[in-house]
């Protein structure tokens, strides 16, 4: 499960870091075992396009460089182009066979992410933190 | 390195546990998670396929011989768990339920709803289980009572002047873990009883991690309540226990109703059935209530004082042989006075890697906060590892976990 790439994201995380003015901002923890992670998204003019993505997190290998893989994925995205994104996706991203108690943190920063698209559009009520 | 100490004739026990057997990719099962569940020895499957192949039927209700016999068999099961723990009141004060869980909220509803109040106090410790922490915390919410919670030293055992200080005459319940399941402490559930009946409160003692792997006596200890759970002890799931003092349970409110808890029934009202059957509703757990019985003859059969050696020999070896390197925080007491059990991190590996990069050595442990949210924020972790361990691990084991996480340092130099 810990091939050297997502290892390399976990003690190497890109866009790691927060922004001053993001567009869309939105936070989100898996309760039990206490991963934690901060999406920041910066859009182009049109308002839909993903121009910049910084996080901050903590906690296990499988959910930080989930989130360190997807933040350069969603680089160049359309708002709608992410929040199609499944489980799939992100199994593919990291590349790797996740049992099913572990799925739960690799699939954090992509439940962040649609999430915080999601109530930025006013598709769904604001919370402050979603949980996994 | 792994002089096993010879308390226990190992080889021997794990004859009877073929499932310790199972290999994974070539590699042998070791099971390091008995604290969570423990495997099932040879004598209880058989008890439990003996009941489902010659005597099954539902009890107290038949007068045909199949009936008898399992009415029988599940009676005597209750006065076997009772002489287990010493309950010298024999099965009236061995209720049966589903689980320890079950067992607490027994009590906190039948008890704590109907005589919890304004201006009551219960009183718990910060290494209590979610089981009991979040049972008297709702409880306490309905009735307006209050729950206080008895701090930990750094070494985490339970702060007894503190504790002496917290339980006053507004103390209603004395609710404490006997052995911690994530700290390992084994805490001094006798003084506390004194000091609570001292003030007129009940005390209510969390077993599930002390009746398995340590002789404890009910009335040596003076609890007024004892819950713990049989798949834990090498019994089956779906069996819990609720010892109560008999006349506390007389004078207790039934938790649930239906059939076989009732003596009389008009369509105005209804009488109870005697103890313990009065605590029992419906159809209960007999097959596991029977094999429950049987687990607690193979224990006595291998002798509690050495099972409790036997683990406390591993718990000591696994402290000393984690903590040769120190990025290894282990939590609770020192080697020479802890439960079989011991929770740790390795710095800078989650516990969820550490478990997931274990299982590939073929080591069970448990990784998470093991239901004890609150104290692993005193802990200052969302999550620990936990080794814990049974009468059929070996000292050769702990080295394997310990060559496990040294795998695990490697990998995430």
């Amino acid at each position: 499960m810990y091939r050297q790439q997502i290892l390399d994201h976990y003690k190497n995380p890109r866009n790691y870091g927060e922004l001053e003015d993001p567009d869309i901002e939105h936070v989100g923890e898996n309760p039990m075992c206490g991963d934690t992670i901060k999406m920041f998204v910066e859009l182009a003019d049109d308002g839909d396009t993903i121009e910049r993505v910084r996080f901050v997190g903590d906690g296990c290998a499988i959910s930080q460089a989930s989130a360190s893989m997807l933040s350069g994925e969603l680089h160049g995205k359309s708002l709608e182009t992410v929040e199609a994104m499944d489980r799939d996706d992100v199994a593919d991203m990291l590349g790797v066979e996740l049992s099913p108690m572990r799925i739960k943190c690799a699939v954090l920063a992509e439940k962040v992410a649609q999430d915080a698209i999601a109530i930025h559009k006013g598709e769904a009520d604001p919370v402050e933190t979603t949980t996994e | 390195m792994s002089k096993q100490a010879e308390t226990l004739d190992v080889e021997r026990i794990r004859e009877d546990f073929p499932i310790l057997e199972r290999e994974f990719d070539g590699t042998q099962l070791v099971y390091l998670d008995n604290a969570a569940t423990t495997h099932t020895p040879e004598p209880v499957v058989e008890t439990i396929t003996d009941y489902y192949r010659t005597y099954n039927a539902n009890v107290h209700r038949g007068i045909h011989q199949l009936s008898q016999e399992a009415s029988v068999a599940y009676e005597e099961a209750h006065d076997r768990v009772a002489e287990f723990i010493g309950a010298s009141g024999g099965r009236e004060e061995i209720v049966f339920t589903k689980n320890t869980t079950e067992s607490m909220n027994l009590v906190a509803y039948a008890w704590g709803l109907n005589e919890l109040g304004p201006g009551d106090e219960v009183v718990l410790t910060e290494m209590e289980h979610h089981a009991s922490l979040v049972t008297w915390q709702q409880i306490a919410k309905r009735t307006g009572a209050e729950c206080k919670y008895v701090p930990i030293t750094d070494e985490g055992r339970l702060d007894m002047e503190a504790a002496r200080e917290l339980i006053t005459d507004d103390t209603a319940m004395v609710s404490v873990v006997h052995v911690s399941n994530t700290l390992g402490t084994i805490n001094p559930v006798s003084e506390l009883a004194d000091i609570a009946h001292d003030h007129d409160a009940y005390v209510f003692v969390d077993g599930a991690q002390s009746v398995p792997n340590r002789p404890v006596d009910v009335e040596a200890i003076d609890a007024d309540f004892l819950a713990f759970s049989g798949h834990k002890m090498a019994g089956p799931t779906g069996i819990g226990v609720l010892y109560g003092k008999q006349h506390i349970l007389e004078e207790m409110e039934p938790y649930l109703y239906g059939g076989e808890m009732i003596l009389k029934v008009t369509f105005e009202d209804s009488k109870w059935n005697e103890l313990p059957w009065k605590y029992e509703a419906g159809t209960p757990v007999i097959c596991q209530g029977i094999a429950l019985a049987e687990a607690c003859d193979y224990l006595d059969d291998i002798g509690m004082e050495r099972i409790e050696r036997h683990e406390a020999d591993l718990a000591a070896y696994a402290y000393d042989r984690l903590r040769e390197h120190a990025d290894v925080e282990v939590y609770g007491p020192p080697a020479d006075d802890r439960g079989g059990l011991v929770a740790f991190n390795l710095d800078g590996v989650h516990a969820h890697d550490l478990s997931s990069i274990l299982n590939d050595s073929a080591v069970a442990i448990r990784a998470g906060d093991h239901c004890t949210q609150p104290l692993h924020d005193v802990l200052g972790t969302a999550a620990s590892a936990r080794a814990s361990f049974y009468v059929y691990n070996t000292r050769a084991e702990v080295d394997r976990l310990v060559e496990a996480v040294d795998d695990a340092r490697q990998l995430f130099a």
